[in-house]
């Protein structure tokens, strides 16, 4: 029986896919985003073994009100492709269920996903957190190369995407970065929506909880007119952000 | 021209036989409505009229808001024609009638209670008129004198101590809804020779205590008919005979509402299910050319803004229970007909527009009967009326209508019942997590040691068992649904021997069935706490006197609220058992016992008065509002929660389980028209799943503190709270706090 770690679950609409969702937070993470909202799902240790079966059993539970009001099931986290085997079985799982899927990443580990798991998830969420290299590599301690393969991978395979930017003002906020975003999305043959993400502090309480700094506690959230700036931007490359 | 010449003409179109020779309002409704399927795209924005009535009507709001009250007569006990007409702008009124001579100026209704009246005027500045107070002092009995004859020294230190609460004891019960159609429909004369009908029915039967008691209220039926006659009269109509236009309808129906609140000063005067009526008049006037759709939705406008005026005099005490000035002007909306058409029509979108032509606004406490079968137009469009006002509520007409028809409306904010044909003896509630202290403490108040149910050995030891507690708390239970029905049954013989609705009741059939409306307050705390002492340590802290004052859980627990069935069925069974309990003690006129899970805002006086409870409830905090979960305690989204509260089963709470919950616009979705599919698939699912009652509110949790801080720049702001919705910058402070900490559900 396959297991995974996993930090919790919730229901919630219109934040992680379509409608009213079923969402799994796996714990554990590769990256290490200095915006990260939750912070709680950044180690393995965090979160609790669980088989695929546990959680199936959890979600049938709502399986009926999910379908009457449309949504699905997002596997989330932590990076849900830190635990390839058990992502991939649970989207299985649950796409055997008539459930609509949805896996958010950041696509740091796209190569773990394999053309099953692939086929078994009917929309993605890839947060592409920025586009020049040395950015991308001091917001999350990681390379954006991978990510943008698993996007091109995604696009070739027509797989329904949807972007995800966290917009942070000082940090992932420069014109060039904003604009190498943009003009790769626009290449990208699946790409259904934009969702550009106001920085927030929301998450400030839960690095107290834990125990961890954070290190963007007086990093102010971007005004009306940089977040115009930054849209402006994504639709001068024809996408609605 | 004879009367029935004069019916044919008011008829003239109008298809169906039966309604013709009985009275029959549903009958009439079915042979003649014209079911909407389509969008919101036919309304239109108020006039220059309406808009102009409205904008100065705001400006006494203003004053009286500043006031209290705007003003009061303190001379004259009111009664259907106690008044001279009053007017708003005589020349651009459509539709009129005041309770008094004057807009926003409150009566004095003392037959349900002088105290209530003298508080209520001093309060504001006002002295009673002695003349007044004699009469009703030296010659006349009151209902709240009656009821403490009556009350029996346990009924008084239960309601003292607020293990029984918010008895309508010394004010109207309200909650009876006149079928006010019927004066439109039929004319005041059809309906008097109705009730002699019935009348002359009984004569032949001897004169048992009930059938004179029968036989005399008929009498004051009729008689009330003729004095709603009159008062019409003084307006310059005559509603003697039955409204021919779509304005009369309007007008005809209004004036009998108005006679139920000049006469009663009820807790909640509900209008009933009239959309669908009167859109039938205003479809024909429409297609005869007579009316524009500027007009029509100007005669909706204008009702709605005489219902948003309906003033009583209460005290600060009773709007602090109530958060504000509730009338609870309850008008139900849409749901499906039996033979499965959309009871819809366009005037069903007509009234929720007003909550764009006039603005968001509590009043009337516009209530959609929701069924995933209703058009889909439709149900999009309240979604949006809630995304941008929060000012409405649903309730589940899949569960209403096997049960009660379809001509079933919603009395005050969860009671369902058929229009005319049944009535509620309003029965407040008890505060159940009182009642389990009380378990735990042999009967002692836990705040003041005062033996207030009948003494039993306190619980004793370290740690709570769960079995002894259960034992105990069941006993308690009993004796509490026992004081209670008692107090009910003295509460409701008094108030029909010394308050009796005449002119509701004329509007019923006769004889109405009955409903005793008993409640439970603290469900969620009993729940919580129970499944502490179940799944984790309960230690008990006690005073010197052995009362046990504080609690310490160890350990962890399920609770209430996140679709957990080890902690919802203990929910679950505290709804049955004490329903059950209910049922065991004989009511008054032979009620049927029903009860709701329903707080309004008086989750936060009850929880005022009660102690630290064993979920780890810290005293005098509040409870959640009606059946909702502990705040915070649900912790995987209002869907969960939700699904919790609709495993309550209907069946064992006929009056209404009532879900209140707070989405911030974002958790909804990115723009507008996902809010409103989210919201629509939501309340399709919830509905599907068997839940019975929702308040949404979609709202930023910024925009309350801001209301906070600055009330003058949200005068209109509203907000659903248990069961029907309250003007936010009209509530007290604590009660602010308190919507303000209840679970946001950022995301749904």
């Amino acid at each position: 029986m396959t297991t995974g770690t996993v930090h919790s679950w919730d229901l919630a609409t219109a934040v992680d896919g379509p409608g009213t969702r079923f969402v799994v937070f796996t714990a554990g993470c590769p990256l290490r985003c200095l915006y990260c909202h939750n912070p709680e799902t950044r180690f393995a240790r965090y979160g609790q073994r669980v088989s695929v079966d546990s959680v199936v059993v959890e979600i049938e539970k709502y399986r009926r009100f999910i379908q009457v009001a449309g949504g699905g099931v997002t596997i989330s986290g932590g990076e849900p492709l830190l635990q390839p085997e058990f992502t991939a079985e649970l989207l299985h799982a649950v796409k055997g269920m008539g459930l609509h899927t949805a896996l958010d990443t950041s696509g740091f580990l796209g190569d773990r996903a394999t053309d099953q798991l692939l086929a078994d998830t009917d929309l993605v969420l890839l947060d592409i957190k920025s586009w020049d290299p040395a950015t991308y590599r001091h917001v999350t301690g990681g390379e954006v190369a991978p990510t943008l393969e698993f996007a091109r991978r995604l696009s070739d395979r027509g797989k329904p995407m949807w972007i995800r930017f966290v917009l942070v003002p000082g940090l992932t906020d420069a014109i060039d970065n904003v604009e190498g975003i943009a003009s790769f999305v626009s290449t990208l043959d699946s790409v259904e929506r934009v969702d550009l993400l106001p920085f927030h502090k929301m998450g400030a309480p839960k690095y107290e909880a834990i125990g961890l700094p954070f290190l963007l506690a007086d990093t102010p959230t971007p005004d009306a007119e940089l977040v115009d700036r930054v849209r402006e931007q994504f639709l001068a490359h024809g996408l609605e952000a | 021209m004879t009367a029935v010449d004069e019916r044919l003409d008011a008829w003239t179109g109008f298809r169906g036989v039966d309604w013709r020779h009985d009275i029959d309002v549903r009958g009439f409704i079915q042979a003649n409505y014209t079911p909407y399927e389509g969008d919101d795209t036919f309304l239109v924005e108020p006039t220059e009229r309406t808009a102009s009535l409205w904008r100065d009507l705001s400006g006494l709001f203003a004053e009286e808001r500043r006031r209290g009250i705007l003003d009061v007569d303190v001379h004259t006990p009111s009664t259907i024609t106690s008044h001279r007409p009053g007017y708003l702008d005589r020349a651009q009124e459509l539709i009129v009638g005041l309770q008094t001579d004057a807009p926003l100026k409150r009566a004095i209704m003392p037959n349900g209670g002088l105290r209530m009246v003298e508080a209520g005027l001093q309060a504001y500045g006002y002295e009673l008129d002695p003349a007044v107070k004699e009469v009703f002092t030296k010659y006349r009995k009151t209902h709240n004198d009656g009821v403490f004859d009556a009350y029996t020294d346990e009924i008084k230190r239960a309601r003292r101590a607020g293990v029984v609460t918010g008895l309508p004891d010394s004010y109207g019960r309200g909650r009876i809804i006149g079928d006010y159609r019927r004066v439109a429909l039929y004319g005041v004369d059809r309906l008097i020779d109705a009730k002699r009908a019935e009348r002359a029915e009984i004569d032949d039967v001897p004169s048992t205590e009930e059938v004179i008691r029968d036989r005399e209220e008929l009498a004051e039926q009729i008689r009330a008919l003729g004095e709603l006659k009159q008062m019409a009269a003084s307006y310059g109509d005559d509603i003697s005979r039955p409204a021919t236009t779509a304005r009369e309808a309007v007008q005809w129906l209004y004036y009998a509402y108005l006679a139920a609140v000049k006469e009663q000063n009820g807790a909640a005067m509900s209008l009933g299910r009239t959309s669908t009526f009167l859109d039938v008049y205003l479809q024909r006037d429409l297609e005869a050319g007579r009316l524009t759709e500027s007009r029509a939705q100007e005669l909706v406008d204008d009702l709605v803004i005489k219902l948003r005026i309906v003033r009583f005099l209460r005290t600060p005490a009773y709007d602090e229970l109530f958060s504000g000035d509730p009338t609870w002007v309850t008008e139900s909306i849409g749901g499906i007909g039996e033979d499965g058409r959309p009871l819809v029509t366009r005037t069903s979108f007509r009234f929720l527009q007003t909550l764009y032509n006039l603005g968001p606004a509590p009043e009337p406490n516009l209530t959609v009967l929701w069924s995933p079968a209703l058009p889909k137009g439709f149900k999009r469009f309240c979604a949006r009326v809630s995304v941008d006002t929060s000012s409405i509520q649903y309730e589940n007409d899949e569960l209403i209508r096997p049960r009660f028809g379809d001509d079933t409306a919603i009395a005050c904010c969860v009671s369902a019942m058929k229009v005319g044909k049944q009535m509620q003896f309003f029965g407040a509630r008890v505060n159940l997590a009182k009642a389990l202290l009380y378990a735990i403490n042999g009967g002692r108040d836990e705040m003041t040691g005062e033996q207030v149910a009948p003494h039993r050995p306190p619980i004793g030891g370290e740690y709570l068992d769960y079995d002894e507690v259960r034992a105990a708390f069941d006993r308690m239970l009993d004796w509490l649904a026992r004081t209670y029905v008692d107090a009910l049954n003295i509460i409701h013989y008094m108030h029909d021997k010394y308050a009796y609705e005449r002119i509701e009741m004329a509007l019923h059939d006769h004889p109405a069935q009955r409903l005793l409306g008993c409640g439970i307050a603290g469900l969620s705390v009993v729940a919580d706490s129970l499944s502490a002492i179940k799944h984790a340590k309960v230690r008990v802290v006690r005073d010197d006197t052995g009362l046990a004052v504080d609690f310490a859980v160890e350990g962890d627990f399920p609770r209430y609220g996140n679709n957990d069935d080890r902690a919802d069925s203990i929910a679950v069974g505290l709804v049955e058992d004490f329903m059950a309990l209910v049922r065991g003690y004989p009511t008054y006129r032979h009620a049927v016992h029903t009860q709701s899970v329903l707080t309004i805002t008086s989750n936060v006086v009850y929880g005022r008065h009660t102690g630290n409870t064993p979920d780890g409830r810290r005293a005098g905090e509040p409870f959640a509002p009606g059946a909702n979960p502990m705040n915070g305690q649900d912790r995987h989204g209002l869907v969960a929660a939700a699904l919790s509260v609709a495993k309550l089963p209907y069946d064992e709470a006929l009056d209404g389980i009532s879900l209140t919950a707070s989405i911030t616009p974002n958790g909804l979705g990115r723009d507008t028209e996902e809010r409103v599919t989210n919201l629509v698939g939501v309340l399709d699912a919830y509905t599907d799943a068997g839940g019975f009652h929702l308040n949404a509110n979609v709202l930023n949790r910024e925009v309350l503190l801001d209301a906070v801080e600055h009330p003058e720049r949200y005068p209109q702001l509203s907000i659903r709270v248990s069961g029907y919705a309250v003007n936010f910058v009209r509530l007290t402070v604590e009660q602010q706090r308190d919507v303000i900490n209840r679970t946001f559900h950022g995301a749904l």
